[in-house]
């Protein structure tokens, strides 16, 4: 029998600073439940506008908390919860997308009539879940975490209630999501099962420490089936055109950032940090399947959401590029890579799902690549912005996604990797012929259809303008950002044994251990 | 204000003036003319501007000038790095030469979005000059990738019937082949540590990187694939015709002046410059596909119907021997490489304006559908063969300079291959000259050409200055030849122990 034993010396009690530390998930969930007592209480027409404003009032001070956070790095709830500059990172991103998304569903919920104020704390919760992830550093409490994002979402894609499509969308996410995460769990009680911990840094300690057995490889095989499956990778990627097509636009621009970057958080850590044994072929493969599945398949997309769901395989393939270099050097600039692209990534993608749920109209109508004929000439400012994100998705300079493919293309070339390079870079030049499309068809071709395209409103036009500003401003200026996530990369990966002082100023005591 | 104090900013000036039009002319003036006016008086600026650079260039001075060096980014090691060489002087002012034609020769052919087609053009500006500046490799990508989204959006917005088509082909084209270019620059950084070409070219040059011999073919040819589809060089031609029968008038003229340099330019710096001992060896096959190039592309030329496209077939033709003098590795070679890439800009810059100006008039580019134009617009005649014969290299007019040198270099390094090259001029005159007989000459066939309007005051505006810096670059090649000749001079001193043996035999 198993018992779980605490040493002495461990705080087992959780103090004021534990709760600083989770402060973020505090308010996020606070303000959730806010949302979700006030729903019943306030007239329906005018709910929803109300609840998204304390919504959105929410993020506002899940930022300032993260800040707060940010102040008081350390451990916190017996070293299940890390604070450090890496999970800063991942929280501020999380919860600027899911601020941004707030913003820019006000308008598309009253469009599509969709009166329920549960959609914003479903946000906030998922947000709560995604944000836990990153800093979770305990294998159990990163499956919790990632269930609470998950739940979240799949209740968020049904949201449409009256499209066939959501509903379907939201049942498929759910069985097949599910089906990931069960996988996720065996692969951490193998995990367990072969370390005697679920804790990554004693994980890792374990690791470096002895031979390492087969469970180990199967371990990592199975918890990279959960992760693959969130982040959309080959041979796990199926779901991702339907679901994104059937979900609603801001949604999908939610759900195809915020839970992916946290999932490559966790990702990250369990790669780095544990330094997982035979990762190499697995994230080789994944990558290379990814990136030519994705744009293969987003060639002949006719729908403009399916069209960038194939594209956000293809994304993940490019982001997995940086998980397969090896070395510590290496790897603080492919940890930094993969973070900096998670964030180049959230800002394109969350504002080209905004402007398509915009154009989209009532019940998502106008969503064919046909659509679009024209909206250059009828919509110049809102044509103006797609362009500028699908630009940064195929990776033209100027723009975020130009500096997020070149840092991994570049730690992949450092790292020897000159086949996955290459077919990196051949794909993103494929990948370039169909975002070219939607420009084409939106400056080249006149409309044949009349499609009015109402004036932007005040919450859709912050978010724009946010998405837009982030994205060139991590094409123009990337430096800071960049060396942020080198500095939390620095922190992430498992001292070395030279650095070994460190590890005595804080020791690490175990916190469930077998007798 | 002292010249000495502008200098080091004074390319910065110069890349950045056309995108501050351009930024001024999203928001500023609404109404068409006023939109033409301003991007007239910012392309005009900037070529005012970029005067100052062979003004105050040294000439006796092989290394880069105007040099401004910061950091950009520290990691990874990014640095804007501009300057200019003899090589990329006279490239720069080429192309802001030609934008404010361009501008001129779109007045009255841009009616429709007006506003965009100026901002794109005068972006397009901006991005050209950067390509020549940049001596950061990650500068110069950024910039080569920066010319590939105006570029195909005036092809794709502003150009004939099959311009989507045209646009993606272009785009797809060289997209595909710059990325392999990307990859090269990513393998030099992660082995050097610097974008810098000045310290890649010096680290490779001693030796300092042990993992190079293996790679440097690969490099090379990363390299070179990206340059060979932009020159065209047989066999990645096949995008040209298309583009440019497609493209705008204004489009064609930057395409052809300026954007197939950004090619043998990227050849002479990059290629000639990085991988010396990689060129040598593999110049052979690349005189090959030049020659091809020379001759297949005058062939086609030759029985195109289509006068535009006869013009761009033309230009591989033109591009062909600029090719071969750089890979004869001589210094006639090279300086003949440079002269005709100026003069090629220029005259075939202004053949495209002509070209488009009777399009203008009569909405078809076919050869057949004119005859005798001489008697109904003869300005425009006359203005169209003097364009013609300095096309066609007559002596004294700026094509006969470069092809002679080219000529006399390859010469020297394989007597066959300049014999061979040598025909293509006689089928550039074939050709040309043709095409000008059925044009202009003979009776007027159609009644719609009796009634063409000559030239207008604003066309020969853009017409006659290209006239005019043909018949300068003709008579007084060595304004140009001064700058050009001690960076030729430097760019070849790799090579300076096969060049002696050449001449030793």
């Amino acid at each position: 029998m198993t018992s779980l034993i605490l040493p002495a010396g461990l705080q087992t009690i959780p103090q004021g600073v534990d709760y600083i530390r989770i402060l973020p998930e505090l308010i996020l969930s606070a303000f959730g439940i806010v949302v979700m007592v006030l729903d019943p209480l306030v007239d329906e027409k005018k709910s929803q506008k109300l609840l998204g404003y304390i919504g959105f009032a929410g993020t506002v001070a899940g930022l300032l908390s993260t800040w707060y956070m940010a102040q008081s790095p350390g451990l916190a709830f017996s070293n299940m919860v890390k604070v450090d500059a890496y999970s800063v990172f991942f929280h501020f991103l999380i919860i600027g997308i899911a601020a941004v998304v707030i913003l820019s569903s006000f308008e598309y919920m009253e469009v599509q009539r969709i009166r329920a104020g549960e959609y914003y704390a479903l946000i906030l919760f998922g947000a709560v879940g995604m944000a836990l992830m990153s800093s979770a550093v305990e294998l159990v409490l990163i499956f919790i975490a990632l269930e609470i994002s998950s739940i979240s979402t799949y209740i968020l894609t049904g949201f449409r209630r009256n499209e066939a499509a959501s509903s379907e969308s939201s049942l498929k996410y759910f069985l097949l999501g599910s089906f990931a995460t069960a996988f996720f769990l065996y692969g951490v009680a193998l995990m367990f099962g072969a370390t005697g911990s679920t804790n990554i840094n004693l994980i890792s300690q374990k690791l470096q420490a002895g031979p390492v057995v087969l469970l180990v490889y199967v371990a990592m095989a199975l918890m990279f089936v959960g992760l693959g499956f969130k982040v959309a990778a080959a041979p796990f990627h199926i779901w991702t055109p339907d679901v994104y097509e059937g979900a609603p636009a801001p949604i999908v621009g939610f759900m195809s950032t915020a839970p992916k970057a946290a999932a490559f958080a966790v990702l990250l850590r369990v790669v780095f940090t544990i330094n997982a044994p035979g990762r190499f072929w697995i994230l080789w493969v994944a990558a290379a399947l990814s990136m030519t599945l994705g744009n293969v398949g987003a060639l002949v997309q006719n729908n403009i959401k399916r069209l960038l769901a194939y594209s956000s395989i293809a994304h993940a393939g490019y982001l997995l590029m940086a998980f397969a270099v090896t070395g510590s050097e290496n790897s603080v600039s492919g940890i930094s890579a993969a973070m900096f692209y998670t964030a180049a990534y959230a800002a394109m993608n969350v504002g080209a799902f905004a402007v398509i749920g915009h154009f989209g109209n009532a019940g998502e109508r106008y969503v064919s690549l046909e659509d679009y004929e024209g909206l250059g000439r009828t919509s110049p400012l809102l044509a103006a912005t797609l362009t500028i994100f699908l630009l940064s998705l195929i990776g033209i300079p100027m723009t975020g996604g130009f500096f997020a493919k070149f840092y991994v293309f570049s730690t992949a070339v450092k790292a020897h990797l000159i086949w996955l390079t290459l077919i990196g870079v051949v794909n993103s030049a494929v990948g370039a012929y169909y975002y070219l499309r939607i420009i084409v068809v939106m400056y080249m071709r006149e409309s044949r259809q009349k499609i009015a395209v109402s004036s932007i409103p005040f919450g859709l036009g912050t978010a724009l303008a946010v998405s837009f500003v982030a994205t060139l401003y991590l094409g123009i200026l990337p430096g800071r950002v960049l060396q942020y996530a080198q500095q939390s990369a620095q922190e992430l990966l498992p001292q070395a044994p030279g650095a070994s002082a460190k590890i005595v100023q804080t020791p690490l005591p175990a916190a469930i251990s077998r007798p | 204000m002292n010249a000495d104090s502008w200098s080091p900013y004074i390319l910065t000036f110069v890349t950045f003036a056309p995108l501050v039009g351009a930024l001024l002319l999203m928001v500023f003036p609404r109404r068409d003319r006023d939109i033409r006016i301003f991007a007239l008086v910012f392309s005009l600026l900037t070529f005012l501007l970029s005067l100052h650079l062979p003004v105050h260039f040294h000439r006796s001075q092989a290394g880069f000038q105007y040099e401004l060096d910061r950091a950009w980014i520290s990691t990874p090691n990014i640095h804007y790095h501009m300057g200019i060489d003899g090589i990329s002087l006279w490239l720069v002012v080429l192309t802001t030469f030609l934008t404010p034609l361009c501008v001129l020769i779109s007045w009255q052919s841009v009616h429709d979005r007006v506003k965009e087609f100026f901002i794109l053009l005068l972006i397009l500006e901006t991005a050209l000059i950067g390509v020549f500046t940049a001596l950061d490799l990650f500068l110069f990508y950024f910039f080569w990738e920066a010319t590939l989204i105006p570029m195909a959006l005036l092809i794709g917005i502003f150009g004939h019937e099959r311009k989507v088509y045209a646009a993606v082909k272009f785009f797809m084209y060289t997209m595909i082949a710059s990325v392999f270019m990307l990859a090269a620059i990513l393998w030099l950084y992660a082995h050097t540590g610097s974008f810098d070409f000045v310290v890649i070219r010096d680290e490779i040059a001693r030796g300092a990187l042990p993992s190079f011999p293996a790679a440097a073919q690969w490099l090379f040819l990363g390299f070179f694939l990206a340059f060979a589809v932009k020159v065209p060089l047989f066999p990645f031609h096949t995008w040209l015709p298309d583009a440019h029968v497609e493209a705008p008038t204004a489009g064609s003229v930057l395409l052809a002046g300026v954007l197939l340099k950004m090619g043998t330019y990227g050849m002479l710096r990059f290629n000639l410059g990085l991988f010396p001992e990689q060129a040598r060896r593999n110049a052979p096959w690349i005189m090959i596909l030049a020659l091809i190039g020379i001759i297949y592309g005058a062939l086609v030329a030759m029985v195109q119907p289509n006068m535009k496209k006869l013009i761009a077939y033309s230009s591989i033709s033109h591009l062909g021997f600029v090719v071969l003098g750089i890979f004869s590795f001589t210094q006639a070679g090279l300086n003949g490489a440079m002269f005709i890439m100026l003069a090629h800009g220029v005259s075939t810059g202004g053949l495209f304006m002509l070209t488009g100006i009777l399009h203008e008039r009569r909405h078809t580019y076919e050869i057949s559908e004119f005859g005798g134009l001489a008697s109904t617009m003869p300005v425009y005649a006359a203005s169209y063969l003097f364009i013609v014969l300095a096309s066609v290299g007559l002596p004294l007019l700026n094509g006969f300079v470069g092809e002679f040198l080219v000529l006399s270099g390859a010469f020297q390094d394989r007597p066959i291959y300049g014999i061979l090259a040598a025909t293509g001029v006689i089928w550039s005159a074939c050709y040309l000259l043709w095409m000008y007989q059925r044009v202009f000459f003979g009776q007027v066939t159609h009644s719609a050409n009796n009634s063409l309007h000559d030239l207008f005051a604003f066309e020969k505006w853009a017409i006659w200055p290209c006239a005019v810096a043909a018949l300068v670059m003709g008579v007084a090649p060595i304004l140009w030849l001064g700058a050009i000749d001690p960076a030729v001079q430097a760019a070849l001193s790799p090579f300076s122990q096969f060049v002696g043996q050449v001449v030793g035999q």
